[in-house]
């Protein structure tokens, strides 16, 4: 089952691109409880990698303590216009998704 | 006799080039055991293992000294620290200290951030590990509604 897109914003600055994401995703830590006091599972985020051109740049390994709806920052050394640069996650229960821009 | 002999010679290969395979694979396993510890100390050792953990004003942890609301903490880490392998995020009071662990490319700008979860105040250390070395440096966050619960 495919997470919704990965919503991305990139800028270049001295060959630099700044790339900032933001990934709907609930990111349960398995320890609340409903109303009713029954857990919500744990449902999060484990694996983002960040891709420039293809090459991977960044590997992130996450907990259940990054906020809901994650937002997340990185930078690209090398970085020109024209450059893809593609970041995608993949959660505890399998589930994936990712985003894809292109440096203006 | 010769036999056996290559067989095994080859066998022996066969597991060579299967370990070599399998190292990538291993290096970006998931630590689960340091995602799974529940106080810092034990984190930092199932994160670090023997590498020495020294302090440092290289790295640059932006945090608010007060957060109203535990569940959205921005976190920024920065460091002019060269050869930068891994950046990692520490959360000393929450149930699971460490919160995020970020893995950079040879070449990679050792500038990141995000936002975190916190339940109650806490120390926030950012670790920042060179090939040979742990570096890192700590602020306390104020927390005035906790993240956590429900």
């Amino acid at each position: 089952m495919a997470g919704k897109k990965i919503k991305m914003r990139a800028k270049v600055k001295d060959g630099v691109a700044q790339v900032k994401c933001l990934m709907p995703h609930p990111m349960e830590t398995g320890v609340r409880k409903t109303a009713e006091g029954e857990l919500i599972p744990a449902h999060y985020i484990e694996t983002v990698t960040c891709e420039h051109n293809g090459k991977v740049v960044m590997e992130a390994q996450w907990g259940t303590s990054v906020s809901k709806d994650p937002y997340f920052s990185f930078k690209a050394s090398g970085a020109k216009s024209g450059d893809t640069i593609k970041v995608s996650w993949v959660d505890n229960l399998g589930e994936s998704s990712s985003g894809e821009i292109t440096l203006k | 006799m010769l036999n056996t002999q290559t067989r095994r010679r080859f066998l022996a290969k066969m597991l060579a080039v299967g370990a070599l395979v399998a190292m990538p694979l291993k290096l970006w396993a998931r630590n689960a055991e340091a995602f799974a510890a529940k106080n810092a100390e034990a984190t930092l050792k199932s994160l670090l293992g023997d590498k020495p953990l020294v302090a440092s004003d290289d790295i640059v942890l932006k945090v608010p000294d007060i957060a109203e609301n535990g569940a959205v903490v921005p976190v920024t880490v920065s460091t002019t620290i060269a050869d930068v392998r891994r950046i990692s995020l520490v959360i000393d009071q929450n149930p699971n200290p460490l919160s995020a662990s970020f893995k950079l490319m040879p070449g990679g700008v050792a500038d990141i951030s995000t936002r975190i979860k916190m339940g109650q105040s806490s120390d926030v250390r950012a670790i920042v590990e060179t090939d040979t070395t742990a570096f890192f440096t700590s602020k306390n966050v104020k927390v005035t509604i906790g993240g956590c619960g429900g």
